[in-house]
């Protein structure tokens, strides 16, 4: 008898706290910025796109929703042919970020992607591709990575000698 | 046997071996670079180092190189001992402080040795953080891409290059700290076994530049097992496809067959599965639209059937079951072989010879191990390419065996072998047409025309067995080099005859089985290997039928009206002229095939053949194994097997037998019922009922990626997955994870082992056979109740105003379907014909100047090329390139010296 009259009065008294919910969508809640929502990818500083298509954000996800081919331009600098991500499967369990050596694929704190036909929720690269760095300002993966690109010849990277000049007999 | 104590456990290890294939065969994870199973170990990389204690009592020990430290009985060793693997993780330290920061661009991630060598020794982060040194790269043509940045100088490269492949333009330069492997200059890579080098780099210095192209990783690939469709040796390989369609090959080891490595044809000529000239649709040409769906064009063809009098043609290049059921459906009587009336001859001689001759036809393993070794009449590298690594391998047996052995060094000891036998070699004897790249391998050179050769052979085998017949008229020279063959064959005591249908002429064939023969009769432990002109040549040889001209015939006399055309293209086996009358005289064209080419353009109803990546099938290689090949990736409903093509055209016709059929399995059944010859085909790889644990196998690997996003952009609702009726394999990653049966290993990977390394872990030994032991199941054996050819051939005598034209192959541009591969063409030779420098010379031609002569009434107007080796009145016409017009070789050529012809159209498709 004690016990139900103390849940009804801590009950009603719950009625005069603040209150949790907010009046969603005219008052946002706050996201913080490494809330796992929307994926995309973002670009490098110069404004290239950061992703390489190294696969490795495919092979981390654990219900297989990301496919991408990989290609190159005529410089060989490899980029995603097409990047899918299938969002009616994501479960926004952030392992691609996780994964992605260049921090191209980042999830990002927006989760408002409700879709009234399940289609519309497959992304193709030009729906992920942003135009921003997103939450890692300033890395360039391909001024870190040995590989020629166009405007980036060999040595011209960090930490890089000149090419070696293998005439030399020079120690 | 020897037992050793690792991390103070027992174990029986193999005596004579070294340490570290001792540690891989117990399945201990030892890492390692500079090591290869087929090429011994040097101690460059210092990446295997292990304790080793001089007794029980030594607790201290000291660091040793597992790979250069021999297996002794009583060895007390430890892998997991802290200093060691201190020292290892050091070493990998040191190996990785200039490697780039690469592996999200770089085509070896996920397969990648040095990925898992890095991991398996725990150098998860770099501690490093100065300058790295940096390379340029160099164009090495259109197979393999370079990146000498990611080098870690373990020197494999060479080593395989140089050492084992015999190339003469790859090296290292320059010296300590920047080494440099690669060529003297930009160029193409001349060797055509350089495509290994993508398997043998631990790293991704040297890539698959076809790959590239549509670049997947090994994970992603959807892969089975598969068989070489580009020359009669069946290597074994791994095809790969994603979205569609084939990405690459790779090695598939198969300890009797390949071993470790393929050669350029087979792994980069897989593009015509990819081909814009491939046939998507049914087509029946009598309708408008042409394009049809699968049971409009059945029913046409099966109405066609019906109607008129039908004869088969079948195909070289085509399964076994696909040729069966052909046969089957046209019955024995009118199933023809779709090859030219030499080369059926020639396949069945050699047929012959195996099966009745007394010497058995050894493998590619044993043909490693051959002591002597005499050629006839074959350009090995260019017909067989293969064949030609293992002969180099053969060259090496006799020092191998003498010397190295006597000085008590083990042959895995690679530097100390090779410093000892520098450039000594055993008896290696070539009688070619023209030069080879072997010849620089060779002790003795001989080149001649065919007759001569033949005479030649003959002349050997009288003189290693009395009962052969004597040749009349040799030369003294002839005879003296006959005299030294046959002396230095039965000093051997693995003496091995190569011979082959490549020459175009029997006597050479006999001339070699008389050899083979008369060794066994003096009690040599002889082998004779013969190679044939296509994958399953020998399978056709074996399943029987007419020769090509009775098809004609019949057609052009009446007795026949509708031909059925299985994967052939006609006009690579018979004259232009011929084989227009015969479509002319057709009623009836049914055509299957795979790619669009002139016969395909005659077809009245042409059905679309999967090929070898889209079928299953059997494949009879030269020695006579069964060796299945498995599809790889699911097709459109359209497109499917050319024998379940013919087996529903037999079905909706009503045929007897071929209406019972229900798939695969009951088209194997009948053939080994029907046709004694191929009992034990059944036994070269479990039914399609087989299933291990319930399930069966996967050809996907377990991280295979995108599975519920591939097909989303056409329908985000998934589809069933597609289910293969014809084998236990599954087209997804579910399935059984372990080991399947070695005649089915859809990719190597062990746990830890993403490269193709993890080989190791299928074989018994490293290096030996496949766990289960090595895929495919031999259908001949020699019955010794052959005898003594005695058609010794009269010498060659030149024509005035003729040229003998005899058939010169090309690793590159002679093969059919590897031309359709673009890196392939580009190496391709320009059409030309090889004359004699000094017939050039009289005939007043130079170099490039065009030479005009009619065969059959074929007319042909090619640059000329000199030779100083082509014999005198000969000449050489390049076989099977796409501009150069069938003719049957050898055969008389008429030189039109005052035409003026118009010149051949160059017909690409």
């Amino acid at each position: 008898m004690f016990s139900i009259l103390r849940s009804m009065w801590l009950t009603f008294l719950h009625a005069f706290h603040k209150r949790d919910t907010v009046l969603y969508p005219e008052e946002k809640p706050y996201l913080p910025p490494r809330w796992k929502g929307r994926i995309v990818l973002t670009r490098d500083p110069d404004g290239g796109e950061r992703c390489v298509a190294c696969n490795l954000c495919a092979a981390a996800c654990p219900v297989d929703c990301i496919s991408l081919q990989a290609t190159e331009d005529e410089t060989g600098r490899r980029y995603p042919d097409f990047f899918r991500i299938n969002f009616s499967r994501c479960i926004f369990c952030g392992f691609c970020e996780e994964a992605c050596p260049t921090y191209a694929i980042q999830l990002i704190p927006d989760f408002e992607m409700g879709e009234y036909n399940r289609q519309n929720l497959v992304y193709e690269k030009k729906d992920l591709l942003i135009n921003s760095q997103g939450k890692y300002p300033g890395y360039n993966y391909y001024k870190v990575a040995g590989m020629v690109i166009g405007g980036k010849d060999k040595g011209e990277a960090e930490n890089e000698t000149p090419p070696v000049d293998i005439k030399s007999l020079m120690p | 046997m020897a037992t050793i104590y690792i991390d103070n456990k027992p174990y029986d290890v193999a005596a004579g071996k070294n340490l570290l294939e001792a540690c891989l065969t117990l399945g201990l994870d030892v890492p390692y670079f500079c090591y290869h199973p087929a090429m011994g170990s040097i101690g460059a990389c210092r990446q295997c180092a292990v304790k080793v204690y001089r007794d029980e009592n030594d607790t201290k020990g000291k660091l040793f190189m597992s790979c250069m430290e021999q297996v002794r009985d009583g060895m007390r060793v430890s892998v997991a001992d802290m200093e060691a693997k201190e020292f290892r993780a050091h070493v990998i330290g040191w190996l990785m402080t200039n490697h780039p920061h690469d592996c999200a661009v770089c085509d070896e991630g996920g397969s990648c040795h040095l990925q898992d060598m890095t991991v398996m020794t725990g150098h998860n982060y770099r501690q490093y953080s100065f300058e790295k040194r940096t390379y340029r790269n160099q164009y090495l043509g259109p197979f393999l891409n370079h990146e000498m940045n990611r080098c870690i100088q373990c020197y494999r490269c060479v080593r395989y290059y140089k050492d084992y492949a015999g190339g003469k333009d790859l090296d290292v330069f320059a010296a300590h700290n920047h080494l440099y492997f690669g060529r003297h200059e930009d160029g193409v890579l001349e060797s055509e076994f350089s495509g290994n080098l993508a398997e043998v780099c631990p790293t991704g210095v040297f890539t698959d530049k076809t790959l590239k192209q549509h670049y997947t990783r090994k994970w992603d690939l959807t892969t089975a097992p598969s068989v070489c469709h580009h020359c009669s040796l069946g290597c074994n390989t791994i095809a790969g496809e994603r979205y569609g369609t084939l990405r690459n090959i790779t090695n598939r080891y198969n300890g009797e067959v390949n071993g470790y490595f393929l050669c350029d044809r087979g792994r980069f000529g897989y593009e015509h599965v990819n081909s814009l000239s491939r046939i998507r649709k049914p087509l029946v040409r009598s309708q408008l639209p042409e394009a049809t769906d699968k049971y409009l064009a059945l029913k046409a063809a099966a109405s066609a059937v019906s109607a008129g009098r039908v004869i088969g043609i079948g195909s070289p290049r085509a399964s076994l079951e696909s040729n069966y059921v052909l046969k089957t459906l046209v019955g024995e009587d009118n199933f023809h072989h779709g090859v030219s009336d030499m080369e059926h001859d020639l396949v069945d001689l050699a047929l012959r010879i195996l099966k009745e001759g007394a010497t058995p036809t050894p493998s590619l393993r044993e043909v490693e191990k051959a002591d002597a070794v005499f050629i006839l009449g074959e350009d090995l590298t260019n017909t067989a390419p293969m064949l030609a690594l293992a002969v180099r391998q053969a060259v090496r047996q006799k020092p191998l065996l003498e010397q190295v052995s006597e000085a008590n060094i083990p042959v895995w000891q690679d530097a100390a072998v090779r410093e000892l036998v520098q450039t000594e070699r055993g008896p290696l004897f070539s009688a070619t047409f023209t030069e080879t790249k072997l010849d620089d391998l060779a002790t003795k050179t001989y080149f001649a025309s065919p007759e001569a050769i033949a005479r030649l052979g003959y002349a050997v085998a009288h003189n290693i067995c009395l009962d052969c017949p004597p040749v009349e008229g040799l030369k003294k020279e002839e005879k003296k080099l006959a005299g030294q063959i046959a002396d230095a064959l039965l000093a051997a005591k693995n003496p091995l005859i190569i011979s082959g249908t490549h020459s175009g002429n029997e006597r050479v064939l006999k001339a070699a089985a008389n050899i083979a023969d008369a060794l066994c009769a003096r009690e040599k432990a002889a082998g004779i290997l013969l190679t044939v002109p296509e994958c399953n040549s020998m399978g056709l040889a074996m399943l029987g039928g007419h020769k090509l001209e009775s098809a004609l015939e019949a057609v052009l006399n009446g007795y026949a009206d509708t031909v059925i055309i299985l994967e052939n293209d006609l006009y690579r086996r018979a004259g232009e002229a011929t084989v227009d009358s015969f479509f002319k005289a057709c009623k009836q064209v049914i055509v299957l095939d795979h790619l669009h080419n002139r016969t395909t353009e005659t077809a009245g109803i042409l059905l679309p053949a999967g090929p070898f990546a889209e079928s299953d099938g059997t494949l009879i290689n030269n020695e006579g194994r069964a060796q299945r090949f498995y599809q790889v990736y699911p097709t459109a409903e359209d497109i499917q097997e050319s024998w379940r093509w013919l087996s529903e055209l037999g079905t909706i016709a009503a045929h007897d037998e071929i209406s019972h059929w229900h798939g695969y399995d009951d088209i194997l059944r009948a053939i080994v019922i029907e046709l004694p010859a191929f009992r034990g085909i059944e036994a070269v790889t479990p039914t399609s009922e087989f299933r291990i644990a319930g399930q069966k196998i996967p050809r996907a690997s377990h991280r295979f990626s995108g599975r519920t996003s591939m097909l989303a952009n056409i329908n985000v609702s998934e589809p069933k997955p597609p289910e293969d009726p014809d084998s236990p394999l599954s087209y997804t990653m579910e399935g059984y994870r372990g080991q399947p049966p070695s005649s089915m290993i859809p990719f190597f990977w062990a746990p830890g082992w993403n490269s193709v390394q993890a080989t190791n872990k299928y074989q018994q030994e490293v290096g030996g056979h496949l766990k289960g032991g090595d895929p495919g199941v031999r259908l001949i054996s020699p019955a010794g109740t052959g005898e003594f050819s005695t058609a010794v051939p009269q010498n060659f005598l030149p024509l005035e105003d003729h040229l003998f034209m005899l058939p010169l192959y090309h690793t590159f541009g002679s093969e059919e379907l590897s031309m359709y591969s673009l890196p392939i063409m580009e190496l391709a030779p320009e059409p030309y014909v090889a004359l004699n420098a000094a017939d050039a010379m009289r005939l007043k031609l130079e170099d490039g100047q065009p030479l005009h002569f009619t065969i059959a009434g074929q007319t042909y107007d090619l640059p000329v090329k000199t030779s100083p080796n082509i014999p005198s009145g000969t000449a050489g016409l390049p076989i099977g390139l796409p501009s150069v017009p069938f003719a049957e070789l050898p055969a008389w050529a008429i030189l039109n010296r005052n035409l003026k012809w118009k010149k051949q159209p160059q017909t690409t498709f």
